[in-house]
This record gives structure tokens, C-alpha cells and sequence, in this order.
């Protein structure tokens, strides 16, 4: 506990800025893994417990590709393309095998595929921590914002990470496609019996999901070590911001996050050995107040 | 069978486990009993909520890590006995396992699985951060110590594996004892339709946070025998992994039959002891092993067994009918 330094820093301009840009990211990385298993849950209505690994696969992905071509926007593609296909492949061969099955089913499946992944990245990239470190494209200098200095990546990686919400939501929102999958997701046979492929849609929409989980990771790589089992944190700090911000509500989940992000960054001035408790006290103060989390609906 | 020859056969069977290791077992016999029956007992006290409560519990490990940094902590206090030790950690058990389950049981389906989950992970970063007392990723260091007690000495490996067979068998013929009792049978019933139960006048919630609780102190006395077996505790006890492989041994065994649990933690630590002496890939083939029940089986193999033996009576019944015509 030091109360005084969290005030110190809360009384400075530069350590403000500090510490909301890097609250920032850790938001915005934990709001596209939780944005990514709250789209499955809305249309699929299963919870893919392996998205933590699947975060996981995007960094090691986003860091070989840079390691082979040392372009940072090839390593993104690779990051969100890669885990986009590995999550197609992963819903049509066995998740789809037990939608219609208990929760239990469903948890071994996935728990099956943590342990699976986690192993298989030991396998193929080591065990050790390794790092990307800065690419090249933001070796510049830091950007002055009312007598702080934020490093141009953590403002690319910010505002990307919005760019990509506001981009799902257009297209869940707005298009032919976002309408089919609204619809899916309140009568699947409805919609199967008016000529569209729903299987086709629920591959879609898990591979649109785990393609967020992979660009998180991408997005990841350069601020972030990379080791097995790392998509562990992840996946239940992204739970807490989904049940915190409403179940299915990206806004809630949105502003959870950034939340949750700014609780860690000052909590590691403030009160580093409790920032985890802080947000399991909040959590539990939603589910005590409102069950359906600050944003949600009551379920239909 | 009856309760009072369900009872008796338990003991006698458990008294015969004893009699026979300690006259012709070696150390390492003793060991695998050991083991089995604390990760049988943890793999029974979790199906109380996962296979008759229809709670899939994924934070089951919380509740074997707390008994084992209670119980150690407390030993290595040196103000304690072990029996009182055994006591006021299952206490703190119970009071953690009410006040967690409390907001667990507000949820239903995979966001109970999640927020067990995520209680669980708070133990354990508290386990991880709060190196002064716990000894952080180390672990409770310097062994716990065993005083004897009422002429039982823990520190003769005999004794405690006598022990441990003993509060088993009694943990065993407890569950036994509470999922056949009506209150077994009504979380049955909130398993198959909660909706009904509650027509029915049933305080589902009340239930459900029972069950909750007395799977956690079971799960508790578990974690308080494998920090006296191993001597320590250690912060893997509360990780997530940990109650994976609770989970895992239930889908192995059997969800239906009472003691399916116990069978699926024997071909569990099998697999378990052979795949890491064999190879170094565990998590491939520990992960391909479970998608192969999972996906092909769908249930555990008593489940298969008790499905088969049921159908051969029902066949059996039909022959028998068929011959009065």
C-alpha cells in the first residue's frame, strides 16, 4: 500500500498522462479478447474458453512473422489471419460437435485445447519468455500530450483498437451479413429454414471472434513477453469486464475495460499487491447490485 | 443395498485396503493410495455440485489450496495440534466457501464455471503476491511440521497413511450418506429443472449454496491431507490446471455412478504418472486423450459400464416377460 504515491502521481500532469496511456492499453487489449468471446456467446451461445489461448497463438504468430519479414503490419495480419483460420477450423471440427451438449462438454473441449496449445507453442517456439521488442515503424519519438509523453505505439495501439470495435459494430449494425447474424443469433432454424447456410454464419462469426483475439495478441507482441500459458490472465481479467459491463453489451464490456485498465496501471503505484483484489471487490459490488452487470439486459 | 450394509461394506473394504498394504505393500504402494484417495476425495467432493447439482464447478482447487496453506500455516504457527489445526482450517473453509458461493450461485451455467474460475485465480494471486506469509511460487517452505497426537504420529509413514485411508473412507460415506439423503435427491431435481423445483416450493438458491459449501469442505479435508502427505503446500494446488484435472477425472470416471469419480482419479494418475515418465508432450497427450472421451465416449467409462449393465437388465426383463406370454 502507498497511498501517497498514487497522490503524488495524481497530482502530476506527466504521471497522469503516463499511466492513462498505458491503463489504455492494457484496456483496450483486454476489451478486444472480451469483445471477441462476448460475439461468440451472443450468436453461438457457447463460452470459448480456449480465447486466452488463441490470444496467445496471435503474439507468437505477430512475432514469427516479424522475425521473417520485420514488417509490423505483416506480423498483424499474420496475428488476426492465423487465428482467424486455427478458430474456423477449431468451431467446425469439435466445438460444433457439442453445441447441443451440456456446459461440461463444452468446458472439456476447450480445456482439451488449452492444455493442447499451450504445449504445442512450448513445442514449437520454447518455453522461455520471448520479446519482439519496438518495430522499427514506431521508433520515434514520444508524443508530448500536456506535459506527459506517450509512445506513438501505445497511441497506434489505442486507436486501433477502437478503429476495429467501431468497425464490428458497423458491420454487425449496418450490413446485409450484421442482419443474418442478429437474426441467428434469436432463431437459428429460422433463419436455416429461409436458405441460409447458418453453419457457414456460425463459422464466420467464430473465426470474426477469434480474429479479434489474434490482432489482441498481435497488438500484444511488442509490449508484452511472450510465454506459454500466457493466455490464462488474460481470459479472466476479459471475463471480468464482461461480467462487470453487462453480458453480450460491447459498450459495457468497452468501458469495463478501460476500467479495468486503469485500475492496473495507477494500482501499480498505488496498491500493487491488491489491484487484483480492487477488481474482484468491483465485480462482486455489480453482481451484488445488478446481477446483469452495469450494462446488460435482462436475459430473454 | 441398504444405507447400514452400504456403510459397513465401505469400511470393511477400506479396513482390508489397510490390513493388506501394511502387511505385504511397500513404500510405494503406500504412496499411490495416498495419492488416490486425496485425489479421489477431491474428484467426489467436486461432483457433489458438477454431477448432482448440475453446477460445473471450474474453481474446485481454490478450496483444496485454501486447506492446504491453512492447515500448513497453521502448523508451522506451532500453537496448534493437528486435530484443532484440521478444525479451524475446514471452519475457514466453510466461511470462504459461503461467501464465494454466495455471488457463484447468482449465476448460472458457463458464468458459474467462470466465476468459480476467477475466485479461484484471486487465491491464488494472493497465494503468488503475498510472499511474507506463503512463501510466493516457492511455496510453504521448511515442511510441516507433525507433532503426534491422541498416540498418532504422523511423521511414521504407516500412520498417516492409515490416517488417510480412514478419513476417506469416512469422507466417502459421508457424500454417500448426503447425495442419497432428500436433500441429495432435491439437488437432483434443481439439476434437472431448477424451474420446477422452485414451483415446488424448494429454496433452489439455499440449496445450491449448500451444496456449494459442503463441496468445498470436503474439497477442503482433501487439500488438508495433501499438505500433510507431501509436507508443504504449494501455489499449483489453487491453480486453474488444478481443478481442470478435478473436472477431468470426473469426465473419466463417470458423472452418474456414485463412485465414478474415484475410478476416473485412479486411471487419471495412471495416465498421468505414465505420460510424464513416457514423454515430455503431457498437455498434447493428456489434451487428445480427454477430446477422445469428450468427443467420442460423451460420458465416463462407468457411465458406459452402468448404461450397458442397465440396458442388459432392461433386455433381460423383456426375455423374461416374453416367456410368461
Amino acid at each position: 500500500m502507498n497511498p501517497e504515491a498514487l497522490l503524488a502521481c495524481l497530482t502530476t500532469p506527466a504521471c497522469i498522462v503516463t499511466q492513462v496511456s498505458a491503463g489504455m492499453i492494457i484496456g483496450m487489449l483486454i476489451f478486444l479478447v472480451a469483445s471477441g468471446v462476448t460475439l461468440i456467446f451472443g450468436v453461438l451461445k457457447v463460452v470459448n474458453f480456449t480465447h486466452g489461448s488463441f490470444y496467445m497463438l496471435g503474439v507468437y504468430f505477430a512475432l514469427t512473422a516479424y522475425g521473417l519479414t520485420g514488417s509490423y503490419a505483416v506480423s498483424l495480419l499474420a496475428g488476426a489471419i492465423g487465428v482467424g483460420l486455427f478458430g474456423v477450423v477449431f468451431e467446425r471440427f469439435f466445438m460444433s460437435k457439442v453445441y447441443n451438449a451440456d456446459v461440461l462438454m463444452q468446458l472439456l473441449v476447450c480445456y482439451a485445447f488449452i492444455l493442447i496449445l499451450d504445449d504445442v507453442v512450448k513445442t514449437v517456439w520454447g518455453g522461455d519468455f520471448l520479446k519482439m521488442g519496438m518495430p522499427e515503424e514506431f521508433a520515434l519519438p514520444p508524443i508530448k500530450v500536456w506535459d506527459g509523453f506517450v509512445p506513438p505505439f501505445y497511441a497506434f495501439l489505442t486507436v486501433f483498437a477502437v478503429l476495429i470495435a467501431v468497425l464490428v459494430a458497423a458491420l454487425l449494425g449496418l450490413t446485409r451479413f450484421g442482419k443474418i447474424v442478429r437474426a441467428a443469433a434469436v432463431n437459428r432454424q429460422m433463419v436455416s429454414v429461409l436458405g441460409i447456410n447458418t453453419s457457414l454464419v456460425y463459422a464466420l462469426i467464430f473465426g470474426l471472434g477469434s480474429v479479434l483475439a489474434g490482432l489482441a495478441g498481435a497488438l500484444a507482441a511488442p509490449v508484452r513477453s511472450a510465454v506459454p500459458g500466457m493466455g490464462f490472465d488474460i481470459l479472466i481479467e476479459s471475463f471480468i469486464v464482461t461480467v462487470i459491463g453487462g453480458m453480450g453489451s460491447m459498450g459495457g464490456a468497452f468501458i469495463a475495460a478501460i476500467g479495468i485498465g486503469l485500475i492496473r496501471s495507477f494500482g501499480t503505484i498505488g496498491f500493487p499487491l491488491a489491484t487484483e483484489g480492487v477488481m474482484f471487490a468491483i465485480m462482486a459490488i455489480v453482481l451484488l447490485i445488478k446481477p446483469t452487470g452495469l450494462f446488460g439486459r435482462r436475459a430473454a | 443395498m441398504t444405507a447400514r450394509l452400504e456403510v459397513l461394506a465401505g469400511v470393511v473394504l477400506g479396513a482390508l485396503v489397510v490390513a493388506l498394504t501394511l502387511a505385504f505393500g511397500d513404500k510405494a504402494l503406500l504412496d499411490v493410495l495416498m495419492r488416490l484417495a486425496i485425489f479421489g476425495l477431491l474428484a467426489l467432493s467436486l461432483n457433489i455440485l458438477v454431477g448432482y447439482t448440475g453446477l460445473v464447478s471450474f474453481g474446485h482447487a481454490m478450496f483444496f489450496g485454501l486447506g492446504a496453506y491453512s492447515f500448513g500455516l497453521l502448523m508451522q504457527s506451532g500453537a496448534v495440534s493437528i486435530p484443532s489445526a484440521a478444525l479451524i482450517t475446514l471452519v475457514v473453509a466453510c466461511i470462504w466457501g459461503g461467501v464465494v458461493g454466495t455471488f457463484c450461485i447468482r449465476l448460472d451455467d458457463i458464468y458459474f464455471s467462470f466465476l468459480t474460475l476467477a475466485f479461484q485465480m484471486l487465491l491464488y494471486s494472493i497465494i503468488i503476491g503475498w510472499v511474507s506469509l506463503t512463501g510466493g511460487d516457492q511455496g510453504l517452505m521448511g515442511g510441516i511440521p507433525r507433532p503426534p497426537f491422541l498416540g498418532i504420529n504422523l511423521a511414521e509413514p504407516r500412520q498417516l497413511f492409515v490416517l488417510i485411508v480412514v478419513v476417506f473412507v469416512v469422507c466417502v460415506l459421508a457424500i454417500r450418506q448426503i447425495v442419497q439423503s432428500p436433500f441429495g435427491f432435491a439437488l437432483r431435481m434443481i439439476r434437472d429443472n431448477a424451474e420446477r423445483a422452485r414451483f415446488l416450493g424448494l429454496p433452489v438458491q439455499r440449496y445450491k449454496l449448500i451444496a456449494f459449501v459442503l463441496s468445498g469442505f470436503f474439497g477442503s479435508v482433501s487439500g488438508i491431507l495433501m499438505s500433510l502427505y507431501v509436507s508443504g503446500a504449494y501455489p499449483n494446488f489453487a491453480f486453474w490446471s488444478m481443478s481442470g484435472d478435478a473436472i477431468f477425472m470426473i469426465i473419466l470416471g463417470g458423472l452418474t455412478v456414485f463412485l465414478g469419480p474415484l475410478v476416473g482419479a485412479a486411471v487419471f494418475l495412471l495416465l498421468n504418472d505414465n505420460i510424464t515418465r513416457l514423454t515430455e508432450h503431457h498437455g498434447i497427450v493428456m489434451g487428445v486423450v480427454l477430446l477422445a472421451i469428450v468427443l467420442g465416449m460423451r460420458k465416463g467409462f462407468l457411465d458406459v459400464l452402468d448404461e450397458w449393465w442397465q440396458a442388459r437388465a432392461s433386455r433381460a426383463e423383456a426375455r423374461a416377460g416374453g416367456d410368461r406370454q
